[in-house]
């Protein structure tokens, strides 16, 4: 039987206590797109890479994206050639750098599922409530519903059933899965991320295959609730539309991602820096696509250990700590 | 005298014979006194330990510490790892010219009191300053020599079957230096574990005359440090995660940021292997918040295992880069 | 994907709270949760509360996390 778990937190917490280890053979846990840093194309970091070499330009990031390669190189190695790249703990961080230095252009790198998008609605909502002009946004954000049912619709991929990410789920609400569950008949249980959790979610999801039902089942009680949270979507549909999407590895999958809408558009940093970018070309032999869909595992890669690792990550997932691979490398 | 560094404070003249002099008569002795070119030291035992650390750690004040505390003490505690008892300590600035001379002086007084406090002495030193933006701010260089004239002694690899100490909870120095630097703004800030380990080494060698192997895990944190002598002693290792000690409020931080508190430095902590007959005194004599974490094994050679919470075991490799707040 | 922690909201400044995880605090900001008030939990993702979590849950976590507290000491 083979679960996926859609969340990198999930990957690196399984990973980490050994529960992999612990579950009987028959269940086999694969790791699906879970890790924003992961899905994120070449191409988008490409055009940031592209960006912090305008003058006057300070780029803000969540530290996760720092080691990750576009086709020649990463945010770390830009930094090192003297780009002002700055990690931030939150994306309000970056705008109040934007307050600070208003003769340069702040941008901030912005890439995340559901759970983060809204904090950065929310950031563009306070950016023109006090009028700054000089901060943009590069939106990279994905959505996690129409990729399970990329998934679920996929003949190469065999998947009995997800384990859906607690805190995207969280905004997102359960109610976001039910589609997936009834018509494409895939056993959904949202699981929060202590052990414990992990192991129920994961047993509640072993029941509905053997039964052979398929619904939606709420691991997480404590945090998710059937519609989510409303007001964070809200704000974040204020800002942003739903458009299509190209994620690494999986390819371009429809309205799976956001752009800006029309009345924010001052604050889309790709509108704002009309850069060229390079045609991206992905590293050879990489089969980080296959293991973000669980067709392989990191150990079928040729690369895996040999060139890539962590210090020199060649794919995505070697990437992230929460990356299937760097999670493989570390922990397995 | 001039309220910042320059040039002229580095090039031989009258300027840098001032900060010398100020310098040294806050660290005042006889030997260093003497301000000869070498420190000319009379050491009646034979055996010796020697080392060296520089330090150029940002920011250089932070809570529980600065640049100038962290220079003895490591230098202190490298010395104390290989169980010798610190005695002389040489001291070298590297200075980028513009640096406020109130810092230099509040850096060095803060040697002063740890010097007096791990009870060691500055016998020799130097100051180069340098072109502004070819240095960042300060840096300080260390060197110490300690005497083996305690009864017991450290050796250099774990044995077989070795029970592993540590004295206390881990990664404080790592995450409050951090949340200074990057200035997080978590309050109350985390102060930084920074101390000499000298008296605790001294008090564990009274009671046990045959330690296996001793190291401070700084940069790296706990884990890098077990599997470095893992490595060099060609043993495999077993620690206990429900066992290794952390305040929670460094562990909560450590969540939140997402860090793996077992690779972030420490700078006031060190692990114990000794034998297991011997592993309650030792711990009793390092005081209560010590805690056994581990043992070595004859199996999985130069690696590391770690017993999870849960009861699974799992490898616990090195460092391999350097850790980055992150919200994934 | 997305790293949250729970945290006890203590004092609220408009749109922004000061909250507990613990042993360490953080000013947030409330901007994405609404009708949030003092001694609620809430799980905080990148400077945001993203939600509510049920109190008796939430207090047993930090009430564990006390008596680590005092065991550790």
């Amino acid at each position: 039987m083979k679960l996926m778990e859609v969340c990198g937190t999930h990957t690196v917490n399984i990973a980490r206590s050994g529960i992999k280890k612990l579950l009987p053979k028959e269940i086999e846990l694969i790791s699906g797109p879970g890790c924003p840093v992961c899905v994120t194309d070449q191409s988008d970091i490409d055009r940031a890479i592209e960006i912090v070499k305008i003058k006057d330009v300070i780029m803000t990031t969540f530290g996760d994206m720092m080691r990750v390669p576009g086709t020649k190189s990463s945010f770390m190695d830009a930094k090192r050639d003297g780009a002002d790249i700055r990690i931030v703990y939150s994306c309000l961080d970056a705008l109040n750098i934007a307050c600070s230095n208003p003769a340069k252009r702040i941008v901030f790198m912005g890439v995340g599922f559901e759970t983060t998008s809204p904090t950065i609605a929310a950031t563009i909502l306070e950016a023109k409530r006090q009028k700054i002009r000089n901060f943009f946004v590069l939106s990279n954000f994905k959505l996690i519903p129409p990729a399970l049912v990329a998934i679920a619709k996929s003949d190469r991929v065999k998947v009995n059933g997800f384990v859906c990410p607690g805190h995207v789920s969280v905004i997102i609400g359960s109610a976001a899965y039910v589609e997936i569950a009834k018509r494409y008949k895939m056993p959904c249980v949202i699981t929060g991320f202590d052990d414990i959790d992990i192991v129920k979610g994961i047993k509640r999801l072993v029941e509905q295959v053997k039964k052979g039902v398929s619904k939606v089942e709420i691991e997480y009680k404590r945090a998710v609730k059937k519609n989510g949270n409303a007001a964070a979507r809200r704000i974040l549909y204020s800002v942003f539309e739903t458009a299509d999407s190209d994620w690494r590895g999986l390819g371009r999958i429809k309205k799976s991602g956001l752009r800006f809408k029309k009345v924010y558009k001052d604050f889309d940093a790709e509108r704002e820096f009309k850069v060229e970018i390079p045609k991206a070309t992905s590293p050879k032999g990489c089969i980080c696509g296959e293991v973000l869909q669980g067709i392989e595992s990191p150990l079928d890669c040729k690369l895996f250990k040999k060139v890539c690792k962590p210090e020199r990550p060649i794919g995505p997932c070697m990437v992230s700590s929460e990356g299937t691979c760097a999670a493989y490398y570390k922990y397995e | 005298m001039n309220k910042i560094i320059t040039l002229s404070h580095g090039n031989g003249g009258r300027l840098m014979h001032e900060l010398i002099e100020t310098l040294r008569l806050k660290f005042s002795n006889k030997i260093l006194n003497e301000l000869s070119d070498a420190a000319e030291l009379n050491i009646k035992e034979k055996k010796l330990t020697f080392s060296t650390d520089s330090y150029v750690v940002k920011p250089l004040f932070f809570p529980g510490g600065d640049i100038g505390k962290l220079a003895v003490f490591g230098t202190v505690n490298d010395i104390s790892m290989r169980g010798g008892k610190p005695v002389f300590i040489s001291l070298a600035f590297i200075i980028e010219e513009g640096f406020p001379i109130q810092q230099l002086e509040k850096i060095a007084h803060s040697i002063k009191q740890a010097a007096a406090k791990a009870k060691v002495l500055i016998v020799t030193g130097d100051i180069k300053v340098v072109e502004k933006g070819a240095a960042d701010k300060i840096y300080i260089n260390t060197a110490g020599i300690g005497a083996m004239d305690y009864s017991g002694s450290v050796g250099t690899k774990a044995k077989v079957d070795d029970v592993i100490i540590i004295n206390g909870g881990i990664a404080e120095h790592g995450m409050a230096v951090l949340n200074a630097r990057e200035k997080l703004g978590f309050t109350p800030s985390i102060r930084s574990d920074c101390r000499n380990l000298n008296f605790e080494v001294e008090r564990c060698l009274k009671d046990s005359k045959n330690i296996s192997v001793m190291r401070d895990p700084t940069r790296g944190g706990l884990a890098t440090a077990l599997n470095e002598i893992a490595h060099s002693s060609n043993v495999g290792i077993e620690i206990y995660e429900k066992d290794i000690p952390i305040k929670p409020s460094v562990k909560r931080l450590c969540d939140v940021l997402g860090f793996d508190p077992l690779y972030v430095a420490n700078e006031g902590k060190f692990i114990c292997f000794v034998n297991e007959k011997n592993a309650k005194k030792v711990k009793r004599a390092i005081g209560p918040q010590a805690a056994i974490i581990g043992r070595v094994t004859s199996v999985h050679k130069k690696e590391v295992y770690l017993k999870t919470k849960i009861g699974s075991t799992r490898i616990l490799p090195m460092l391999e880069t350097d850790q980055l707040p992150r919200i994934c | 994907m997305c790293l949250a922690i729970p945290a006890k909201v203590k004092k609220i400044e408009e749109n922004m709270a000061v909250v507990d995880f613990g042993g360490v605090r953080k000013k947030i900001s409330l901007g994405i949760l609404s009708s949030v008030e003092e001694d609620d939990y809430v799980l905080v993702h990148a400077g945001f509360a993203i939600g509510k979590l049920e109190k008796t849950e939430a207090e047993n976590t930090l009430k564990v996390l006390k008596e680590l507290e005092e065991v550790a000491r």
